[in-house]
């Protein structure tokens, strides 16, 4: 792990600027962490074990795939979405270890041994997590394409202590983009989850 | 139930992950398709060689021009779209498709498409508006509306008036960027395709999809189930739908496919820049005289697409002596197509920038000289009257709302706290309300229950909750208990999500179906001698909860429940449809009105814009559900920001390509850009536009926002930006 890559690593999480700020669609405070150098693997398929929503899925999966192909084609699992595939636009957002990470950023097999929720995972039985109830409530999403990542980005927000008011929140939602424009409706649903 | 503000019946679906999109049907032994796009703008293919992508382990097929089934690339509708389907070599626009990688995983393809080697005979594109080699011409229609329009004499009464304003705003092209990119999974039953494709319209989807492959309608299923997002560009069919299907065809398995994010930047289409020369005599008072709309719009060499910007000027304000013309300039581009309010949107930023300049060149406020030009009839079609129109009423709800009042007449008057230029602007805002025939389908069960359909599509604009909520009023059936459908040609023909008519259109035909189910079953228990309801009048009757009683002794009556279990039937259906020929026109000019407010902060050192407040007030006749209309507007209004401040698709001249074809370089608005935003549902019955009085309101929210946002980064900085969007240089 070389020093540069470090730093750029530590800029990522250290940097919360809105977009419109910089000119740029940075999710805001990514997830990215240093790790230790893995073993070298591929291009073959590789025998994995994902934990997915408190589930271990066993998978046989090219080291090229990334969290996002691998829950969306592999596992079934699509609510996590696909807008951009290049961390631009936080449809992906899943919490790994309970952070918030682009997931079409982030290699399948890198995840192995972490904890993966998606939106599928945080209903408790017939009942709604407080995010996704304020969701609803709030009129929080119109075509819902990008309503799992803002979802997830809430749910990791506010367990980091970001939605301690209406400026906050709408910064730390910058990296989340939602084309049809319910931003008004999304900072009231983050808010009212919040404070639940 | 009408008008309640009830929450999302897909809501669940939505923020669970259930609601599952186009390309995330998983038809077994499905196989993934990835389109290679060209790198050149115009020319020729001179070479295309896929024998190193076959090679890959994992790939089932490489078509190019040399080996794609022959189809007609022509067909598509609605309009005169000219599908590239790798039928011949030449290439007529940046990003288009060339080739199509078909194998086992999405990795695969991918990797593969890579691989594809493609030589061009390049030819030197003309890029520009202004470019030599591109050609201006004289459309035959301005999207669905005459190109070119007069009343009075222009030319004198301009040449006489005492204030003029004479100025050329420009638009820039921009990319709907839905969230979902494109999507189709394909598959074949023997001669029978189903396409699971992101579409605004499963009917129009099904009549190109066979006129390009030579089947019968009857041989082609859409569905549509959920959009993410369209905005015009799902609208036409588009060349992924058609290469899905050939695709799966050729290799004898589902195939799906889906647009990377750059090729949303290709061939779907785009709101095409518009240049826009304004021309308004006045009267010192600020009484309009005479105006004249000039509009230049992209265009492509081989299609028709006109943005019709100059339309809203015809009818917006009173004015006795008007020209108002729409030319093309041809270039080498992929074909403009409708994105969200197109014309209004464009041309209500010259109209609403003139407006201002007018009021300050007079002296008088910006909305008392709309006051002033306030029309009651339509100018346009020879002064018939509006079926309604509640303008008046925006006006002055969201001015009250906003504070307009306490706006300094003067420019650069206010300063915020921390030293930033503080500006109120304002603008007009209107869309036609449009409608076309649509049917539908109702049943009510033995158990009380309904399940209502109509090929209609819900992308975002919340058209299960409005339909549920139309049905079950329609029915006397309580909202827990209705079912709506939507999405598959298998149902009712229903107008496409587009150009604000859905709603409306589809609302008249769900409503005749509860009606005639609900009176198939009154009928049924009036010729039963056991009912309670035995030879009574329909009239006398009414409907609610499931029940159908006597008006005047609410006591006797009877549940659907019981007539159906004593008729011994399973069920009761009807089918209804709502007839409309846009082509007659009525007798009333059908609009929806509204007024936008806006307050901007702007950083006097660094140029940069901040929307501190908006209020914007609608009239569009009947509400079905005020929540999802609220949020509709919202959406609307927050394009409007974009578009002033943020989207613009910009060309390399050189080589025709959109150089910032990403979500990280095409600015979109996020969360931080945007404040609170209050709407105001002005109330308003409309009694002559359909038979419930709905006007649609997906895109007047977006209508003149941009231009209340430049207007009040006018009365900030006293810079007046005539070409959007408002970059922070350009108030440097």
């Amino acid at each position: 792990m070389d020093d540069r890559t470090f730093s750029r690593r530590r800029f990522l999480i250290g940097t919360a600027l809105p977009a419109a700020a910089l000119g740029m669609g940075l999710s805001a405070p990514a997830a990215v962490e240093a790790q230790t150098a893995p073993a070298l693997m591929g291009p073959e398929p590789v025998d994995v074990m994902l934990q997915v929503n408190g589930r271990a899925y066993p998978l046989k999966v090219e080291p090229r795939v990334t969290l996002l192909d691998a829950l969306r084609e592999r596992l079934g699992l699509t609510g996590s979405k696909k807008g951009c595939d290049q961390g631009q636009c936080g449809a992906c957002t899943v919490l790994v270890d309970g952070r918030r990470v682009n997931a079409c950023l982030t290699l399948a097999v890198a995840t192995e041994g972490k904890q993966v929720t998606t939106v599928e995972g945080l209903a408790r039985g017939g009942r709604l997590h407080p995010v996704q109830q304020a969701f609803i409530d709030n009129d929080a999403f119109q075509c819902g394409y990008c309503t799992p990542g803002q979802i997830c980005s809430a749910v990791g927000l506010i367990a980091e202590g970001r939605a301690g008011s209406d400026a906050q929140i709408r910064e730390s939602m910058s990296g989340n983009i939602c084309r049809c424009g319910a931003y008004t409706n999304i900072v009231r649903a983050v808010n009212a989850a919040a404070r639940a | 139930m009408i008008g309640a503000p009830l929450a999302r019946v897909d809501g669940r679906a939505k923020v669970t992950g259930a609601a599952r999109y186009s390309y995330e049907e998983q038809p077994a032994h499905v196989a993934y398709a990835v389109i290679v796009t060209s790198t050149i703008a115009v020319g020729r293919i001179a070479s295309i060689d896929g024998t190193e992508a076959l090679s890959r382990r994992g790939v089932l097929a490489v078509l190019t021009h040399d080996n794609a089934p022959r189809v007609r690339q022509d067909a598509a509708s609605p309009g005169d779209r000219k599908l590239r389907l790798l039928q011949d070599d030449r290439v007529l626009y940046d990003r288009q498709p060339v080739a199509l990688v078909v194998a086992e995983s999405f990795e695969v393809a991918t990797e593969a498409a890579a691989r594809v080697r493609v030589t061009y005979a390049a030819e030197t594109p003309a890029t520009t508006m202004n470019a030599p080699g591109a050609v201006t011409y004289e459309p035959p229609e301005a999207n669905q509306n005459p190109a070119d329009s007069a009343r009075g004499s222009f030319d004198s009464a301009f040449a006489a008036a005492p204030v003029r304003i004479d100025q050329t705003y420009v638009t820039p092209t921009e990319f709907h960027n839905p969230m979902e990119p494109h999507a189709t999974t394909a598959a074949w039953d023997g001669n029978r395709l189903t396409l699971y494709d992101a579409s605004q319209g499963v009917f129009d989807r099904r009549k190109s999809i066979a006129a390009i492959f030579g089947l019968p309608e009857s041989g082609v299923r859409v569905v549509t189930k959920f959009v993410g997002g369209g905005f015009g560009s799902k609208g036409g069919t588009n060349a992924h739908t058609a290469l899905a299907a050939m695709a799966a065809r050729l290799v004898g398995r589902p195939v799906k496919i889906v647009l990377t994010r750059p090729d949303m930047f290709g061939g779907h289409g785009y709101r095409p820049r518009t240049e826009q020369h304004l021309r308004i005599g006045a009267d010192t008072s600020g009484r309009l005289l005479a105006l004249a709309h000039d509009v230049r719009s992209q265009a492509s060499r081989f299609e028709n697409f006109i943005e019709n910007s100059a339309v809203i000027s015809r009818m917006l304000y009173a004015v006795p002596n008007q020209v108002t013309t729409h030319r093309g300039v041809r270039y080498d581009v992929a074909t403009p197509t409708f994105m969200r309010a197109p014309g209004e949107s464009s041309g209500s930023f010259a109209l609403e920038s003139a407006m201002d300049e007018l009021a300050y060149a007079t002296g008088v406020d910006p909305l008392a000289l709309r006051l002033l030009n306030y029309t009651e009839t339509d100018p346009d079609q020879h002064g018939k009257p509006f079926s309604s129109k509640s303008l008046r009423r925006c006006y002055a709800e969201g001015a009250a709302r906003f504070g307009w009042s306490q706006r300094p007449p003067q420019v650069r008057a206010t300063r915020t706290a921390d030293g930033l230029l503080v500006g109120y602007g304002m603008a007009s805002s209107t869309y036609p309300a449009n409608r076309s025939s649509s049917a539908a389908m109702a049943t009510v069960h033995s158990d009380g229950s309904a399940y209502v359909t109509s090929g209609a599509c819900d992308i975002g604009t919340g058209a299960y909750t409005a339909f549920t909520q139309i049905a079950a009023e329609a029915l006397g059936i309580d909202v827990a208990h209705v079912r709506f459908d939507l999405g598959d040609t298998l149902m009712p023909e229903a107008a496409r999500a587009g150009g604000s008519q859905q709603t409306a259109s589809v609302a008249n035909a769900v409503h005749l179906a509860g009606i005639a189910v609900r009176d198939k079953l009154a009928a049924a228990a009036v010729a039963d001698a056991a009912s309670p309801l035995h030879g009574r009048r329909l009239d006398d009757m009414t409907f609610a909860r499931g029940r159908i009683a006597l008006r005047e002794r609410p006591e006797l009556g009877e549940t659907y429940v019981a007539i159906l279990q004593r008729a011994g039937v399973s069920s009761m259906s009807a089918f209804a449809e709502a007839k409309h020929d846009r082509r007659v026109k009525g007798p009333y000019s059908t609009h929806a009105f509204g007024a936008h407010f806006a307050e901007v902060h702007v950083d006097p050192d660094f140029g940069t814009v901040r929307l501190a407040r908006m209020v914007s007030a609608f009239a569009a006749g009947r509400i079905v559900n005020s929540r999802m209309a609220r949020s509709q507007y919202m959406g609307g209004v927050v394009w409007g920001v974009s578009m002033a401040l943020h989207e613009e698709g910009r060309i390399d001249e050189r080589s025709g390509r959109y150089m910032n074809a990403n979500l990280e370089n095409y600015l979109v608005p996020v969360n931080a850009d945007i404040p609170e935003i209050d709407i105001v549902l002005v109330d308003e019955e409309d009694p002559h536009v359909n038979p419930l009085g709905i006007k649609g309101i997906g895109e007047i929210g977006i209508v003149g926002m941009n231009a209340a946002v430049a207007n009040a980064v006018f009365h900030a900085t006293e810079k007046r930006v005539r070409d959007l969007p408002i970059r922070p240089e350009k108030l440097l």
